[in-house]
């Protein structure tokens, strides 16, 4: 302390607050200072998200989510809709979700029910982690050279299958971690007592444990989708980009539209027009992204509260 | 007794069915896991695999000689390695002061609980924003924004090589600044949890014996927290280090190579998204050398960040 | 059975017979060369101090022993004359002979009619449920309680309704044995007279097994007592192996045991 006193008497005066004291103006100066910073940390998300507001939701209209986009040129009035890049969002991602959910889920049951500590499954969840930090590019660079140059499914070249797997890579880990934490939540006494009424191993599992953990997992898995909806890496040179409908039986085997890769594509056009549209396919792709986040929120409060 | 039972009880003895279903699900359950591991080394295999061709021509020279010339078909990666070194340690430079203080300020009750809670929440928003929509934004609004100041730094201090060349649009600055948003939310993310995790009674024992709020922070829950925020630190240096859209985007995308951070640059991942999709020949080979470096960085820096983690983390 | 002599029981009364059984976690040895046999239709209660591996033992019984990682057993358990551990057994089967109840009550997070249509329904229950349920409900003393509420959920019972109710769903599916783990050691004395009356009705029709640290309560619902023991491991390294010291009726243990160790134990001197 600085002040010292000499005698026990202590007066008002100094148990009073003394804004000059050094230690008063250090922590003044340090509060200050991490104020601010916490202010620069959310001004991104406030400049861009009104940003995507402003340039893109000014442009919604029907005709914009339902036609298709116009290839680029200088003499354009509109570029056109993007309606098959929303589509092929939901197809990309649904063929990711298809494999990396029942994966993901069977890895993390494998983690959190039947692993016993060992090396291999210590060696999965290490990978696990490793595998999350792989670069997404990486993931649209081997899918492509194993996939996409090899023609291995059905000879197709660019395909809304390629794109899905390359997703599913950056899905799995995710998917898998939110499942063993999620079953790790589950207490082990209600294992014991499935166990101890007769109940096999995959009935406890699949009627006591996953059914109890299933608000946390699925959450993880929501937010892991909305994640994967968003990459564009792993696409631009797998899915590639189309400017038409999937359509037929060979829809999935051929080049597809989606939402990020149009708007990486559109943005480093040189045209007007074109880079508007990159800015309504923000604004459509924001929103989805962020309801799916704000729900899966919800849905976990809403949950955790009825629990308690 | 049992015998009453047993009329009931008909799957007393379970039937095969039941058997197989049991010992089924394990093992498609181990092979779900195993997935893991072959997609992982098949990631290795398959950009070791394509790299072979570049490794055997120019060896280690790749990683030092800068000349990336698809007509010559002469390759070197340097422009790009220095670009991802530069660009992630910078914005790494950058983020972890207001990432860090940030989590200071929303875990140490500064400010009531909703108002650090919403902080919170708008910083894990920012890390749901795509990659591509920040590099959107960082061509049409940031870019633009930054000019005046960049501009002003070059014209009072280009005797630095590092500010040496005048700021014209895409170029290393507004990537590093693009980087440091993407990488902000998770050290604020994990700082924070890491802050969360000190024990209350840490707090209270300095507190206790008269420490002021700052005094307690910097001596008793930031080092008892800093295996995780260090962990945390690597985690996103490896996440700068990968990261592809948005730095491809505003980045300029030069094969020619040049100290300054306010002209055009390169780094692998994004001379990866740029070329790769129209290379053939030996120039495949090369993108590929250079995405298994890219590769060999981020495994180093994730495996030691998860090191770190664990050997730091017994200490309280 | 009335013929066979007091000291050693004919083999058709004995339900459980441990031969030479040693448990070990890993390289450690935590109980050794137990003998006992359990005889049918009785309480057999399993005391001694803590750290004696009464709670390994009784876990041994139907195998839940398999959940803990490194655990090994030698010896045999034979249970019906069969040896449970032999490698062509599988542990479900003995579950659903040996039911199991814990020290925590642990009620499925369903409906209380689910908690026991549950067992039931997994062991191929072909009767009523509805009646299954009911009698279940009332042998296990909580169908008062619990029969307007049915379908709430298990969870929302009280900490001794809830014991009451995993008694009754280990009930539901008719096992030969009921093993329980410290059943009321998380329950205040009012709940922990009801399961014990609840425990005195059910040796009519059920083998059961029970660990406890009470020896009051082993007093009240025993015929039969194993007392264990724990001595220092030779190694030094401080760790304990435990043993079986005596196993007599309950009555005999508590006034006349032939061993100091249960004398000192009972008259409180240690544990």
């Amino acid at each position: 302390m600085t002040q010292t006193k000499t005698t026990s008497h202590i007066t008002k005066s100094d148990l009073a607050y003394d804004p000059g004291l050094n230690r008063n103006i250090f922590n003044n100066i340090l509060t200050f200072t991490t104020a601010i910073f916490s202010f620069v940390s959310v001004l991104p998300l406030i400049l861009v998200l009104s940003y995507v507001l402003i340039k893109g939701g000014s442009q919604i209209n029907l005709s914009l989510i339902t036609q298709l986009p116009e290839p680029p040129g200088d003499d354009l009035v509109s570029a056109g809709g993007i309606g098959n890049a929303i589509l092929g969002t939901f197809i990309v991602t649904t063929i990711a979700s298809i494999i990396a959910i029942p994966m993901g889920v069977g890895g993390g049951i494998y983690l959190a029910e039947y692993s016993n500590g060992g090396w291999f499954s210590r060696f999965i969840r290490f990978g696990t982690n490793v595998l999350s930090g792989v670069p997404s590019i990486i993931a649209g660079v081997c899918v492509y050279g194993v996939i996409v140059s090899t023609k291995i499914i059905f000879g197709a070249n660019f395909s809304g299958i390629a794109g899905g797997i390359a997703l599913s890579i950056l899905m799995l880990p995710t998917v898998i971690k939110t499942t063993d934490e999620g079953l790790k939540l589950v207490s082990d006494d209600l294992r014991k007592g499935a166990l101890g009424v007769g109940a096999s191993k995959f009935i406890t599992i699949s009627r006591i444990t996953l059914p109890t953990a299933f608000t946390p997992i699925a959450t993880g898995i929501v937010l892991a989708i909305a994640r994967a909806a968003g990459e564009t890496a792993p696409l631009i040179f797998t899915a590639l980009f189309s400017f038409y409908w999937p359509s037929g039986s060979q829809a999935l085997f051929n080049p597809i539209a989606s939402l990020s890769v149009l708007i990486y594509n559109f943005a480093l056009e040189p045209y007007e027009a074109q880079n508007q549209l990159a800015w309504a396919a923000s604004f459509v792709l924001v929103m989805l992204i962020l309801l799916t986040n704000l729900f899966s929120r919800w849905l976990r409060n809403f949950t955790s509260i009825n629990k308690s | 007794m049992t015998s009453g039972a047993e009329i009931s009880y008909k799957q007393r003895r379970r039937p095969l069915t039941e058997r197989l279903l049991d010992t089924g699900f394990k093992n498609l359950s181990v092979a779900m896991a195993s997935m893991v591991a072959i997609i992982l080394f098949g990631i290795l295999i398959v950009v070791f695999w394509g790299s072979i061709e570049s490794m055997g021509r120019y060896g280690l020279k790749f990683l030092i000689t800068s000349d990336w010339n698809p007509v010559t078909d002469n390759y070197g990666a340097f422009t790009a390695i220095y670009g991802t070194i530069i660009s992630s340690i910078s914005s790494l430079i950058i983020a972890v002061p207001l990432g860090v203080g940030t989590a200071i300020f929303i875990t140490e009750n500064i400010i009531p609980e909703k108002i650090s809670n919403l902080i919170g929440m708008m910083v894990e928003l920012l890390a749901a924003i795509p990659s591509v929509v920040l590099g959107l934004w960082a061509i049409f609004v940031m870019e633009p924004f930054l000019r005046p100041f960049l501009t002003f730094l070059y014209k009072t201090l280009n005797w630095i090589p590092f500010l040496s060349t005048e700021p014209v649009g895409p170029a290393m600055a507004p990537a590093i600044i693009i980087l440091v948003v993407m990488i902000l939310p998770i050290i604020t993310a994990i700082s924070r949890d890491s802050l969360n995790q000190v024990p209350i009674q840490l707090r209270e024992a300095a507190y206790g014996i008269g420490a002021t709020r700052w005094s307690t922070i910097l001596h008793v829950i930031v080092p008892a927290a800093i295996s995780g925020i260090a962990g945390g630190v690597l985690l996103a240096l490896g996440r700068a280090m990968g990261e592809t859209m948005a730095v491809t985007m505003i980045i300029g995308n030069s094969n020619n190579f040049n100290w300054s951070i306010l002209a055009p640059g390169n780094t692998i991942a994004a001379m990866l998204a740029n070329q790769f999709g129209e290379a053939d020949g030996s120039q495949v080979s090369s993108l590929m050398y250079a995405a298994f470096i890219l590769m060999i960085l981020t495994l180093g820096v994730n495996i030691f960040a998860q090191w770190m983690v664990r050997k730091l983390s017994l200490k309280y | 059975m009335k013929g066979s002599s007091q000291t050693k029981q004919s083999d058709r009364e004995i339900t459980i017979s441990l031969q030479n059984v040693t448990i070990s976690y890993g390289n450690s040895e935590a109980v050794r060369n137990i003998y006992c046999d359990i005889p049918r239709g009785k309480v057999t209660a399993l005391i001694g101090p803590s750290g004696c591996g009464k709670s390994t033992i009784l876990r041994s019984l139907n195998r839940m022993n398999d959940l803990i990682q490194g655990c090994s057993l030698t010896g045999r358990v034979l249970f019906e004359g069969a040896d449970i551990y032999d490698p062509k057994v599988d542990p479900v089967e003995v579950r659903r002979r040996i039911g199991m109840v814990f020290q925590q009550p642990n009620p499925f997070p369903k409906s209380i009619y689910e908690n026991i249509a549950f067992g039931a329904r997994i062991n191929g229950y072909t009767g009523n449920l509805d009646e299954l349920v009911e009698t279940s409900l009332k042998k296990a003393a909580v169908w008062d309680e619990c029969k307007d509420k049915l379908n709430e959920s298990g969870c929302s019972l009280s900490g001794g309704q809830q014991q009451r109710l995993c008694i009754a769903r280990t009930i539901a599916i008719q096992p030969d044995v009921i093993l329980m783990d410290e059943p009321c050691s998380a329950l205040d004395p009012i709940s922990t007279l009801k399961i014990e009356e609840t425990m005195h009705e059910l040796k009519k029709n059920f083998t059961i097994i029970i660990v406890t640290h009470n020896m009051q309560q082993a007093l009240r619902v025993s015929d039969m007592t194993a007392f264990y023991n724990a001595e220092k491991l030779e190694t030094g390294s401080g760790g304990k192996v435990g043993y079986l010291v005596e196993f007599n009726k309950t009555d005999k243990i508590f006034n006349s045991p032939t061993q100091k160790a249960t004398q000192d134990y009972i008259s409180g001197k240690f544990g």
